[in-house]
């Protein structure tokens, strides 16, 4: 008779990736089972042994090591191991040892294989290659998210309307009104050719190339009727001139982010270098009605402090909504960012109503995950002032000490918390003229320290967000030039980015560290984004990316060519991953009444999380090494 | 080993040493010289499926006493009957599971139902998956005979507590072909017993209340960190003692350790 495996079979189907399996496939493996004891201390798996079995763990905790002798993870009760020989070479590639007494079950590697390739879902969760998997993880998330995947071309409904420079405002407005757009495009005047009859009115449709400019109906209600211009005014003497193009296969997201950073409503579209039609903001709008604008809109229009601290409800349900929605880190980073940076400009324009126009001009920075674009809901105020030279400080100080503080307050009541490291503007050591700051970033790089760069990587990420702006791309371009020829700064910018590791993984429902030890939670910024951002930070620098972006330094970084071959991908998805799973925590709590904050237990983690964010936690780790290999005096 | 019956099911798993009647062990001439044993046996016995038994498990070599057990063919092995007397209680099922130190091989395991010849408790038995009628519907002992002696034949048996499976079978051979059977086992009962309850207990720690330690298949496992099975069937608590052997020897003895280290 043939014998039923009543507790095999029971304990493989709790436990992926058998768990995917249908019923008659979980019989065969529990048939097909052997089993082995392990006394505590005695080797499983030797280095490059001939492997033939998927190992599950049934009872006990085992280790399981690079070849190098680093413990790479910890596994116990449904773990499995030894399925990248399987899969790959058939032979150990990474050594096993159990560290408690341990029953395995083995899985024959027949079945193994051929369950990897007729099931999916069980071949997804099957550890083949940590990379490959993250990869997965990240690309099925963005598969679900819409903004980012429709291309602005999905939103254009029609060519765009245009009229000749020399058309009249009292034409524009009519056409406006008889093609009901909101804006038309300014093209050249065409000298029409003499035997095409001279009739032919310059007011019609022209081949669609080379927009000189754009009018749209807020110009007509600001710059001609507010002033009380003719309408016979030719609409070349209101347009603006500054276009800003979109290509049609941009994500509507990046749009969107370009309309926010320049206050621009319409987008004229290009499409092999022909404008195919113009983007409002409307039509954004009512694609998806991504409340970050709203916040930003409303932002605007708030007259004192504690109305704009009414709006922290409203970012907070932005944010959680954007989780809900599926975007990604990215683009939740910046939208934060952007709303961020709005709180600080309605601020200042509110200060400069409060204080009196600026003695001598002025820049204020953002610094840090605001100027990255890598904004989070948990965040504090890291600010600067950059003041024109002439400031001097007798006569001008007194207003900019009372601006920064009226600022370093309202973003406080706004939520964004005090700096506790004291970066913000009104700390008069971060609000000095341009040439102290000049200064500040020279003796950084050129006469670096590991302990005077200490806190100093927050100032490598900045940006201008009020006033002269171009305080801040000077200052972007000192530290571009500079950075990159210094390595003596680099290595000591690499030995600080080297200070906050990531652990090694998770074991039952502790987060475990490379000494062994057992934490009950991890800190996803400490441990997690923050060392990404440093690391990435350093090699930006070294290459002379003008990105501040984390994402988009690392696009520089891999076409740079300086990591070895996949690594640019890999950390972006491990980016990507940790910091999806910071901000997905985050939402959570604002949804659950609770203070959100960084600290993530792993019993709040699903096993796929776990996995990817194990992964993830191993690429930092080897992207740190690799940097360690690279800096070797820092 | 598993005690079917009608009975509080609580003494199922009751020690052996606290039963009012166990199979007694076997009293043979020459103690554990099974070789020269064997040689005889396979040379007497009369029905032929005895004499190819004797034969093939000197063939195999596991009369020899000084086979290391680490190359020897092992094959745990489990009855539950209806009882724990052989002259009155019957065998039910049977299973077993061939393994060596390092591997156990579950895909060769072996169940067998068997109608026993004495009666069953008139109370419907329900107890580890088999039910009266599928017992009223199992074969008797003697149409699987041939099955079960090919299966155990050339292996070292291993069972937890040696006084039901062999008393048993030979019994139930006796009765069926008019010839007993003998074989060497390993028992992990008595193994267990070895290490924990060498020496009695003190008057002093009676009197502090302290209790021998368990020699119970479940709680022997727990001993070496084998997880609690659930006691479906034979096959389970064959699989359960073959892990507990693994462990053992693992823990307590060395590589070296030959049959006649362990087997009784």
């Amino acid at each position: 008779m043939e014998a039923e495996h009543i507790e095999i079979l029971e304990f493989i189907k709790r436990f992926p990736p058998f768990n995917e399996l249908p019923a008659e496939e979980l019989e065969r493996l529990a048939q097909a089972a052997e089993v082995g004891y392990f006394k505590a201390g005695s080797d499983i798996l030797e280095y490059n042994q001939t492997i033939t079995d998927l190992h599950v763990i049934r009872s006990g905790v085992v280790e399981v090591f690079r070849h190098t002798g680093d413990l790479h993870n910890r596994l116990s009760d449904g773990g499995f191991f030894g399925e990248a020989g399987l899969l790959r070479t058939g032979k150990v590639r990474f050594p096993v040892t159990a560290i408690e007494d341990t029953l395995i079950y083995f899985i024959p590697g027949a079945q193994f294989n051929r369950l990897y390739d007729e099931y999916e879902a069980f071949a997804d969760a099957v550890e083949i290659e940590d990379r490959e998997r993250l990869n997965r993880a990240v690309a099925s998330r963005e598969g679900a998210n819409d903004l980012m995947t429709v291309p602005i071309s999905n939103l254009l409904t029609r060519v765009p309307i245009c009229i000749s420079e020399q058309a009249t405002i009292r034409e524009a407005a009519e056409k406006m009104t008889s093609e009901e757009v909101s804006s038309l495009l300014i093209v050249p005047h065409v000298k029409v050719p003499h035997e095409n009859a001279n009739e032919e009115p310059a007011t019609d449709n022209f081949e669609v190339d080379a927009p000189i400019g754009i009018i749209t109906d807020k110009d007509l209600r600001k710059r001609v009727l507010a002033v009380g211009l003719s309408d016979q005014t030719p609409v070349r003497e209101v347009m603006s001139t500054e276009l800003v193009f979109v290509q049609h296969n941009q994500h509507v997201f990046e749009a969107m982010l370009i309309m926010l950073r320049r206050n621009l409503h319409h987008l004229p579209v290009l499409k092999k270098n022909q404008t195919v039609g113009i983007l409002s903001l409307s039509d954004v709008v009512r694609h998806e009605s991504k409340s970050s604008l709203f916040v930003v809109s409303s932002i605007f229009r708030q007259n004192s402090i504690e109305e704009l601290a009414t709006l922290v409800e409203d970012v907070q349900a932005s944010f959680v909504r954007m989780v809900a929605e599926d975007a990604n880190s990215r683009m939740i980073g910046s939208s934060m960012a952007v709303i961020g940076r709005s709180f600080k400009q309605r601020l200042l324009e509110l200060g400069e109503e409060k204080f009196g126009p600026p003695p001598v001009p002025y820049c204020f920075l953002a610094l840090g995950s605001m100027a990255r674009d890598e904004q989070s809901i948990v965040t504090d105020q890291d600010n600067a002032m950059v003041l024109d030279d002439s400031f001097d400080p007798e006569l001008h100080d007194e207003y900019f000490r009372q601006l920064a503080q009226f600022v370093s307050d309202g973003l406080d009541a706004c939520g964004y918390t005090y700096c506790t490291g004291y970066i913000m503007a009104t700390n008069p050591m971060w609000r000095q003229p341009l040439k102290v700051w000049q200064k500040y970033f020279s003796d950084w790089i050129d006469e670096p320290t590991p302990e005077s760069l200490l806190h100093a990587s927050i100032f490598f990420d900045l940006d201008g967000v009020w006033g002269k702006t171009e305080y801040a791309n000077i200052l972007n371009k000192l530290i571009q030039r500079r950075a990159q020829r210094s390595n003596r700064f680099l290595a000591c910018m690499a030995r600080n980015a080297l200070n906050r590791t990531p652990p090694l993984g998770f074991f039952k429902d502790f987060v475990m560290e490379k000494d062994g030890k057992h934490n009950n939670s991890i800190n996803t910024k400490r441990r997690g984004t923050a060392p990404v951002a440093d690391l990435i930070r350093v090699h930006a620098l070294a290459i002379g990316s003008l990105q501040r972006n984390s994402f988009a330094r690392l696009e520089d970084i891999t076409e740079a060519g300086i990591l070895p071959p996949g690594r640019g991908p890999d950390l972006r998805d491990a980016l990507e991953l940790i910091s999806m799973v910071r901000i997905r925590h985050q939402a959570l709590a604002l949804q659950q009444g609770e203070k959100p904050d960084n600290n993530v237990a792993p019993s709040d983690l699903s096993d796929f999380e776990r996995k990817n964010l194990k992964d993830a936690f191993q690429i930092l780790s080897s992207a740190q090494r690799f940097m360690r290999f690279r800096y070797p005096n820092g | 080993m598993l005690y079917l019956g009608s009975h509080d099911k609580s003494n199922k798993d009751a020690e052996p040493n606290e039963l009012q009647v166990a199979g007694k062990p076997l009293s043979v001439q020459g103690g554990n010289d099974w070789q020269a044993r064997f040689l005889e046996l396979a040379d007497t016995a009369k029905d032929p499926r005895l004499q190819r038994y004797y034969q093939a498990g000197i063939d195999a070599g596991i009369t020899n006493p000084d086979l290391k057990l680490s190359e020897a063919p092992l094959l745990s092995i489990d009855f539950e009957t209806t009882g724990f007397d052989p002259q009155k209680h019957g065998i039910v099922s049977i299973g077993s599971m061939p393994f060596n130190l390092k591997r156990i091989f579950n895909q060769h395991a072996k169940q067998w139902l068997a109608k026993p010849r004495r009666a069953l408790n008139s109370e419907s038995i329900v107890i580890h998956g088999i039910t009266h009628s599928q017992l009223e519907a199992a074969p008797d002992l003697i149409e699987i005979l041939d099955e079960v002696l090919e299966a155990i034949a050339g292996h070292i048996l291993v069972v937890h507590y040696r006084g039901i499976e062999r008393p048993f079978l030979d019994v139930a051979l006796r009765e069926r072909i008019g010839e007993g059977i003998q074989f060497p086992v390993i028992d992990t009962m008595q193994l267990e017993a070895r290490m924990h309850r060498a020496k009695p207990l003190s008057l002093w720690q009676r009197m502090r209340g302290k209790k021998q330690p368990s020699i119970r298949l479940a709680d022997s496992r727990a001993r070496y960190g084998l997880p609690w099975y659930h006691p479906h069937d034979a096959v389970t608590d064959a699989l359960a003692t073959a892990e507990l052997l693994q462990a053992q020897i693992a823990h307590h003895y060395s590589t070296d350790t030959t049959l006649a280290d362990v087997w009784c």
